[in-house]
């Protein structure tokens, strides 16, 4: 199975910092977690519920129960750090600031792909064969943009940064492809239904490499944003 | 009408008469005609385990593994991966305590017969039966390992002098007869003293084989093996009241089984989506009514559960009834999902009532009312507060089990640290109790415990970040009809029992 081959670097691992920092929910002071939701997830429980997808998804027959769990908890927290609606596509990307240097130091596609492809194997062991294109086959993420469609679930979901799971890093993987078309893409808005939409626009898993410059700017547009808007809660 | 055997514990246990119960302070409790879970009443039978080194013994030689047991399970303590419990039950009498491990093994304790001589042992149980029923296997085609791990066992209700049982690992469910032999036929004169087959030329007289006594032996032999119905992990079975038919439930998919016919199943349940990237709830646990063979219900990680009739349609996708109870805002979290998925489901001896149990609680639920539960029990609230540690260590993801007792006015489930809850949904009082070793003396009273969450820890209490994360009572059964309940700790069997006058 794909996910046999992949390899996940160590950074991945440190980076994990000790939960108590950002853990300001867990007041135990508090009997019960905060009257509201929090409205940003911190972005190490992002991270954490990441790996241990990742984890589920490397498995040679992944815990189901877990796998959903994790997927849809992973849901709620980059919905409640990317809040959809408020956002114009086109130019910013919703993320919270330390997403972005994984996603610099990253490459989701793989992991989607991978996530995807498992899920799609999964309906392939029934013999039904409606998994549209072998999206596990391909490489750089660019090529899977045109039949993606029905996978977009899985890469919408992973669209912001995952696990690191190629050594060569995010350049190796863009070497060969003219990724300009979808610069703008990059940080599609999570869409609050769990359907996979084209409407966000390709290539929205993309990572293109963004000079510091820029990161700063965006940093300060999240960041302007985030105090500004009220996260919608997560459907149920 | 034949009476079903659940109904008939039932009514027995209306009538069954119990000392009193002390509470703490020493004073009597009210004499009750139901069990209650007083406080300091329980005491430990026995603790069992089954090392490895038994189980070969008992396959390979036919030794009477009750021999064994007394001078060899008690006060060994090797433990492996392959000898951690993993599901445990009574049969319909009490008589027979199952246990299924992590290495395939089940094994079959019997309650020790009462005799005047040795009252003090009655309510031990012994080793009956070992055997191993699953053994782990490689399915070629997907390259995949299919694990020995017996998930659940489900006895069959006696009908002659063999008993049945399910046991089912992820993929395969087996039907297991367990039977006793304590006579041998002698007197053939087919064979010679070597045993070898004499020339029919030189028989000349005939001779009938005479039955005569020898040591019992149990035996246990598969009579039907179903399997290849399942393409996710199966986590529940459960036997029809009928008799006749049980259905098994994987992740996805509910299926319904004759006894008779093994390379067939209905499928009665499908969850699956057409693509699967929009999976988002999957089926936790599965149970018929104990009454009404039509009907059974099914849990759902999103912590709901359905209620279907078979007689509505083939495939029972749409439900009769739709059990969830509204999300409270005040304690939602990123992880409000997570804790409410449902880890099992259990009818009640009568059938009025059903219980789900999700990480925090344990929640009782009247089939005629679909939009909350009518009783909710916090098992282990102080966890609330830590939920993202639990989430970082996986914990968060353990399925505790629950049991009711035979009367359902009690309901137990497993903790952390060994600990086990009980509730009695007359009084309302409820009881922490512990299942180890260094605490448990043979017939001593076990000790309420108690978590203490924050400020002044009195002693004897445990503060919550003391507690081992490692040891969970995810398994526990209680006796049909008397307060003799089994926890499984890892590789222990701990059998309790209501201290009686």
């Amino acid at each position: 199975m794909l996910s046999k081959g992949l390899k996940r670097k160590r950074e991945e691992e440190e980076e994990k910092e000790p939960l108590a920092v950002d853990a300001w929910w867990l007041d135990p002071g508090h009997a019960s977690v905060a009257q509201a939701p929090p409205a940003v997830a911190s972005s190490s429980l992002f991270d954490l519920s990441v790996l241990k997808l990742h984890h589920s998804l490397q498995q040679s027959e992944p815990d189901l129960r877990h796998l959903v769990l994790v997927v849809n908890t992973l849901r709620r927290i980059q919905a409640s750090m990317a809040p959809a609606a408020a956002l114009p596509p086109v130019p910013s990307p919703p993320a919270a600031p330390s997403v972005a240097d994984n996603l610099l130091a990253s490459s989701d596609a793989a992991l989607s792909a991978s996530m995807a492809s498992l899920l799609e194997d999964l309906s392939h062991i029934e013999g039904l064969s409606q998994a549209p294109q072998p999206l596990a086959d391909e490489g750089p993420p660019g090529r899977s943009i045109g039949g993606a469609a029905p996978s977009l679930g899985a890469l919408d979901l992973l669209g912001p940064a995952t696990g690191c799971l190629l050594d060569d890093g995010l350049e190796g993987l863009f070497e060969d492809i003219d990724t300009s078309m979808y610069d703008n893409e990059l940080w599609a808005p999570a869409s609050e239904g769990l359907k996979p939409g084209p409407e966000d626009g390709p290539g929205k898993e993309e990572a293109p490499e963004l000079d510091e410059a820029e990161l700063d700017y965006l940093m300060d547009v999240l960041v302007g944003t985030q105090a500004l808007e009220r996260p919608p809660g997560p459907g149920r | 009408m034949v009476l079903q055997s659940s109904e008939r514990h039932y009514r027995d246990w209306d009538h069954r008469r119990l000392g009193p119960w002390c509470s703490p302070t020493g004073s009597p409790a009210p004499l009750s005609c139901e069990t209650g879970c007083g406080e300091g009443s329980w005491i430990l039978v026995c603790r069992l385990l089954v090392p490895t080194q038994v189980s070969l013994l008992s396959m390979e030689e036919d030794i009477d593994t009750r021999k064994i047991n007394n001078s060899f399970l008690r006060d060994h303590s090797y433990a492996t991966e392959a000898d951690i419990i993993s599901t445990v039950e009574f049969n319909h009498t009490g008589e027979l305590l199952a246990t299924g491990d992590k290495g395939g093994r089940v094994v079959i304790f019997q309650r020790e017969q009462e005799s005047k001589n040795q009252v003090h042992r009655r309510g031990e149980y012994n080793v009956y039966s070992t055997f191993q029923s699953h053994e782990p296997e490689f399915d070629y085609l997907k390259s995949l390992e299919i694990e020995e791990k017996i998930n659940k066992i489900r006895w069959l209700p006696q009908q002659n002098a063999a008993y049945f049982l399910l046991s089912t690992n992820d993929k395969t469910v087996k039907l297991w007869k367990v039977s006793e032999r304590d006579k041998r036929p002698e007197g053939y004169n087919l064979k010679d003293e070597e045993g070898r087959l004499r020339d029919p030329a030189t028989i000349t007289t005939l001779r009938v084989p005479v039955l005569r006594p020898m040591d019992l032996m149990v035996e246990a032999t598969p009579r039907r093996v179903f399997a290849n119905a399942h393409t996710y992990h199966i986590n529940s079975i459960s036997v029809n009241s009928d008799y006749e038919t049980y259905m098994s439930a994987d992740d996805l998919r509910i299926n319904l089984w004759n006894f008779e016919i093994t390379n067939q199943s209905f499928n009665i349940v499908d969850i699956k989506p057409a693509n699967m990237e929009e999976l988002t709830e999957v089926i936790t646990a599965a149970e018929f009514h104990p009454h009404h063979c039509n009907t059974f219900v099914y849990s759902s990680s999103k912590g709901t559960i359905r209620l279907c009739d078979m007689r509505a349609s083939a495939l029972c996708d749409r439900h009769t009834k739709f059990f969830e109870e509204p999300e409270d805002p005040s304690n939602r979290s990123f992880f409000s999902e997570i804790i409410s998925s449902i880890s099992d489901v259990k009818f009640s001896h009568s059938g009025r009532y059903i219980m789900t149990r999700d990480y925090l609680t344990v929640k009782v639920w009247d089939l005629n009312m679909e939009n909350r539960p009518i009783e909710t029990y916090q098992v282990h609230d102080y966890l609330r507060s830590k939920l993202c540690s639990l989430y970082e260590n996986d914990c968060i993801f353990d399925k505790f089990e629950c049991v009711w007792n035979g009367s359902d006015s009690v309901i137990m489930t497993g903790s952390y640290n060994n600990f086990f809850r009980m509730f009695d949904r007359n009084t309302k009082r409820d009881v922490t109790l512990e299942a180890s070793r260094e605490n448990s003396k043979p017939r001593a009273i076990l000790k309420p415990r108690k978590v203490c969450v924050g400020g002044k820890r009195r002693k004897d209490e445990i503060s919550v970040d003391s507690l081992d994360f490692s040891k969970k009572i995810l398994h526990t059964a209680w006796h049909p009809s008397e307060n003799i309940i089994a926890v499984a700790a890892t590789n222990n069997l701990y059998i309790f029992q209501d201290k009686v006058n």
